[in-house]
């Protein structure tokens, strides 16, 4: 209470720019950001959904900006990014259960998820290029 | 030792920051392990519906079982990311007003995002 005057000068905890970046850290980083990027990744979804009910006009116009070149890099974006988010979670719900708490199996979890989300985010464009 | 027969998480309930305990922790799980099984239904969904035109795309997503998959994903993906933006909002955005601005316009959106896709859906799935 003696320190209730401090107002806006109450101290600080240590932030993230004190800290030599390291995996497991960009991993945290990176779950919130592929988090935050998929909030507005999910209107590509939306959108497609929207001109399929729109009617074949309008399907074609929105299929086509899909199918270019920039269409598909944002969209392999963001499946890489669903896919990381993914694997995140996962680490998370395997930490929730109180396991894989040493560093060595946080530093294997964080590569094994990278590895998983790149290999799976490769698979399904090369099914979806093989299914259409 | 505890003098009181509450359990823990009765205790914890309605505690916290926003006075709702544990439930928001616990529906981030709820929610993020519907995700894994929705994630891969809508990936296995894309890849089938890859190459498709109009009416063979709208022919497979009004498939009863299709239509009521992708619902149950909009509503878990759109409640997931709602509270999870809310955290982030919480965690970064600190003057009152902006900040009770951004937490209503994060409901607003994440409630557009799920009635889109669920008016689109009916359209496609009972005709017209």
């Amino acid at each position: 209470m003696a320190n209730s005057d401090l107002g806006e000068k109450r101290p600080l905890s240590p932030h993230l720019q004190v800290y030599r970046p390291n995996l497991t850290m960009m991993m945290s980083i990176l779950h919130r950001i592929t988090g935050a990027a998929l909030y507005f990744a999910i209107l590509l979804g939306v959108w497609w959904l929207v001109a399929l009910a729109a009617g074949p006009g309008y399907f074609a116009f929105v299929d086509g900006i899909f199918r270019s070149w920039l269409g598909l890099l944002v969209l392999f974006g963001a499946t890489y990014g669903l896919f990381h988010h993914m694997m995140g979670g996962i680490r998370h719900l395997i930490w929730d259960a109180g396991k894989a708490f040493s560093i060595k199996s946080a530093e294997h979890m964080a590569w094994m998820s990278l590895a998983l989300a790149a290999g799976l985010t490769v698979v399904v464009f090369i099914a979806g290029f093989a299914a259409s | 030792m505890s003098k009181t027969f509450q359990t823990p998480l009765r205790r914890a309930r309605s505690r916290g920051s926003a006075h709702e305990g544990a439930g928001h922790f616990w529906a981030q799980r709820l929610t993020a392990v519907l995700s894994i099984v929705l994630t891969l239904f809508l990936v296995v969904l894309a890849i089938a519906l890859a190459g498709r035109d109009h009416a063979a795309a709208r022919a497979l997503v009004a498939n009863p079982f299709i239509a009521t998959g992708i619902a149950a994903t909009a509503v878990v993906f759109v409640w997931h990311m709602m509270i999870g933006m809310q955290v982030i909002i919480e965690d970064y955005v600190h003057g009152p007003l902006v900040k009770a601005g951004l937490l209503m316009a994060n409901v607003l959106f994440s409630g557009l995002v799920l009635f889109l896709t669920l008016a689109a859906l009916g359209k496609i799935a009972f005709g017209a």
